[in-house]
């Protein structure tokens, strides 16, 4: 049996370029499973909400074409949804999708998943990219409710780059 | 177009496209007001303006060097977008968080 390796807070978030934000983790369960676990309503539930942030509305259609619905709802900011609709589905390694966050109706993202298995571990990454620059800009300012939207690009290397300078 | 508020906060200063050409440009050091027109092809004027509004949020500032004005990028100013990529980082994190340590829920469930 294989030791298990506590990946807790392992999650990476960069920003390939001016449109694009990429987040990846690794999960010691097959991809067979995390795709379960990501795309059954019954599974989403136990996870995709925070404690303080319980899921309401979970609704899965998973067929391309199939629409999806997330509500959670906010302490202080009340209901938060998102909902897209399912472009491709390559079961269980690819899984492509619109996403609208509710908040900010005009700007959609096409939002890519990918689950590569090796040796037991699966290599998740969400790969969210912009339709224009309009929609970006706008979403850089719905704030972390956002979801995962962001376009900050090169700000955070700048910043990193200039910290000697700056203290 | 109405855009509210573009000047209260760094965060409105960046999300305009050409503002934050001028972040990466001054990024790499500090400019004359003619290089970064040479640089961005932009009219003078709309760079002028554009480093205006980054100046009222103290994202640049600017000093007087013989005939010229230079600009440069003042870290600080951009830290509180800094911390939201990184809480942006973490939320994430903690959600996935959950997904594994449900997995394994699961994964026990499936295997008595």
């Amino acid at each position: 049996m294989k030791t298990t390796i506590d990946r807790s807070g392992s999650a990476r978030v960069t920003l390939p370029s001016d449109t694009e934000i990429l987040i990846e983790r690794d999960f010691d369960a097959p991809a067979e499973l995390l795709f379960a676990v990501w795309t059954d309503p019954e599974h989403v539930r136990n996870w995709w909400g925070f404690p303080d942030h319980p899921m309401i509305v979970c609704e899965i259609d998973l067929r391309v074409g199939g629409s999806w619905r997330y509500v959670v709802e906010h302490p202080d900011a009340g209901a938060i949804g998102w909902h897209g609709i399912y472009r491709e589905i390559e079961r269980p390694g690819r899984l492509v999708s619109t996403e609208v966050f509710e908040g900010y109706p005009d700007g959609e993202s096409l939002n890519y998943l990918t689950l590569a298995e090796r040796d037991g571990v699966t290599t998740m990454s969400v790969r969210v990219v912009h339709q224009t620059k309009e929609n970006r800009d706008g979403h850089v300012n719905s704030g972390m409710e956002g979801g995962m939207q962001v376009s900050l690009n090169r700000i955070d290397e700048i910043l990193a780059s200039l910290q000697g300078d700056a203290e | 177009m109405a855009r509210a508020a573009t000047t209260t906060d760094a965060f409105n200063a960046v999300a305009e496209p050409r503002r934050r050409l001028i972040v990466e440009l001054l990024g790499e050091g500090e400019r004359s007001v003619n290089e970064i027109v040479d640089a961005m092809s932009a009219p003078q004027p709309q760079v002028s303006k554009h480093l205006k509004v980054l100046k009222e949020v103290g994202v640049v500032s600017s000093r007087k060097d013989g005939r010229q004005r230079l600009y440069r990028l003042d870290a600080n100013a951009l830290r509180p977008i800094h911390d939201w990529v990184s809480e942006f980082e973490a939320m994430w994190s903690d959600r996935l968080d959950r997904l594994d340590t449900y997995l394994d829920e699961v994964k026990r469930k499936e295997q008595p």
